[in-house]
């Protein structure tokens, strides 16, 4: 019996809602400073942070929120948080 | 943009609060869960925030029925996949109203059947989703906007309710606290309560920046002190014996009140002896129960 109650999704449709039209302070990642400790991806909400090939944090800013969380937990202060431009 | 994709299993473009508690709850949950995982939500802040028509943050089979009835979709799930000898594990999500309050006919049903699934609650301590209305979860003299602190209270009257206690009375083989500041120790425990058969509950301490009142990036810093105050624990029970606490070096609630706007009515217009002397007083009651005490040696 098919049943026509109900909606679905396809999986991870919620990149069509680019969230980084909220930010207010965007995280600059400094890579002199960083020791690819990777605390910031573990942390951020939003799971935006990638990598490049050396194995450095990249944020994808079509998403970050700019919450700070990352800046406030990077154990080598390699994140500071500057207000956005737009 | 990125060589290596950035996100895991829960997508970025949620709606979510920036410095969301609940939304790194979830992403760290299916980093321990894995693909083959079937996620069932109650209504709340995640599902609202994770799932707003046509749009999903979720790549795994994810369902939302009701406020109330996530545990027993749940065992409706679990039979379903034991009859066709299918391996998926199923994991029943929650925020603390829906837990505490709503769901918990449902959730002691499906217990107490001793279905073969994974309870997680993430623990905001109020209806966040709604407007901050207080639930069974909401700590003593918090502030909501069903308790509000004003000339002639301080806020919520009632401490919390124990439920992973109350869970583990009905015989689970595995309940445990974690908190999101402490994100390896929580995948540890969520892969345990996974592989563990029968009905397991991990209970979840997720700061929420917006209900509780301070600013995003704080989230994780609030987290911990909620642990080294003693008016969080982390612990783990097995078949109803507590097996595994973590032990601090503990610190004055003050530090942990005095962070929050919902607690703030307890410094302003001056502090309030009494009633920081009485929230201290459950702190010390935890730190006994649990024995978290570090003594340092002089």
């Amino acid at each position: 019996m098919a049943l026509g109650t109900g909606c679905t999704a396809r999986p991870g449709k919620s990149r069509n809602n680019r969230t980084g039209s909220w930010r207010v302070f965007r995280p600059a990642f400094i890579h002199e400073r960083c020791t690819s400790c990777g605390m910031c991806r573990i942390v951020c909400p939003e799971g935006c942070i990638g990598e490049n090939e050396e194995g450095l944090p990249v944020p994808d800013y079509d998403y970050c929120k700019g919450c700070g969380l990352c800046a406030e937990e990077c154990p080598s202060e390699a994140i500071e948080m500057k207000k956005e431009e737009k | 943009m990125n060589d290596k994709a950035a996100c895991g299993l829960f997508d970025s473009g949620h709606r979510a609060c920036g410095g969301c508690g609940a939304a790194m709850a979830a992403r760290l949950m299916l980093d321990a869960a894995g693909k083959d995982t079937i996620i069932v939500s109650s209504t709340g802040c995640m599902e609202v925030f994770s799932t707003p028509y046509p749009e999903t943050a979720w790549k795994v089979p994810w369902i939302h029925s009701l406020f109330e009835n996530n545990s027993a979709v749940a065992s409706g799930i679990v039979a379903s996949l034991a009859k066709q000898g299918r391996k998926e594990k199923v994991v029943a999500i929650g925020g603390d109203g829906a837990t505490f309050d709503i769901g918990i006919l449902c959730l002691s049903g499906a217990f107490e059947r001793g279905h073969d699934f994974t309870y997680i609650c993430y623990d905001n301590e109020a209806y966040m989703n709604t407007g901050i209305q207080r639930s069974g979860a909401t700590p003593y003299d918090a502030s909501t906007t069903t308790s509000p602190a004003g000339s002639c209270s301080f806020g919520n009257k009632r401490p919390k309710k124990d439920l992973p206690l109350i869970l583990a009375a009905h015989g689970a083989p595995y309940v445990a606290t974690a908190s999101i500041a402490y994100p390896p120790d929580f995948k540890k425990k969520v892969e345990k309560a996974i592989n563990t058969p029968g009905p397991c509950y991990i209970q979840v301490h997720a700061p929420c920046c917006t209900g509780w009142g301070f600013e995003g990036e704080k989230t994780i810093a609030i987290g911990k002190l909620a642990i080294e105050t003693g008016l969080w624990v982390n612990y783990e029970m097995e078949n109803g014996v507590v097996t595994k606490v973590k032990k601090v070096v503990r610190k004055p609630v003050e530090d942990y009140l005095i962070e929050q706007k919902r607690f703030r009515h307890l410094f302003k217009p001056k502090k309030n002896e009494t009633e920081i002397a009485k929230i201290q007083a459950l702190a010390d009651r935890n730190a006994e129960k649990f024995g978290i005490d570090i003594t340092l040696k002089k």
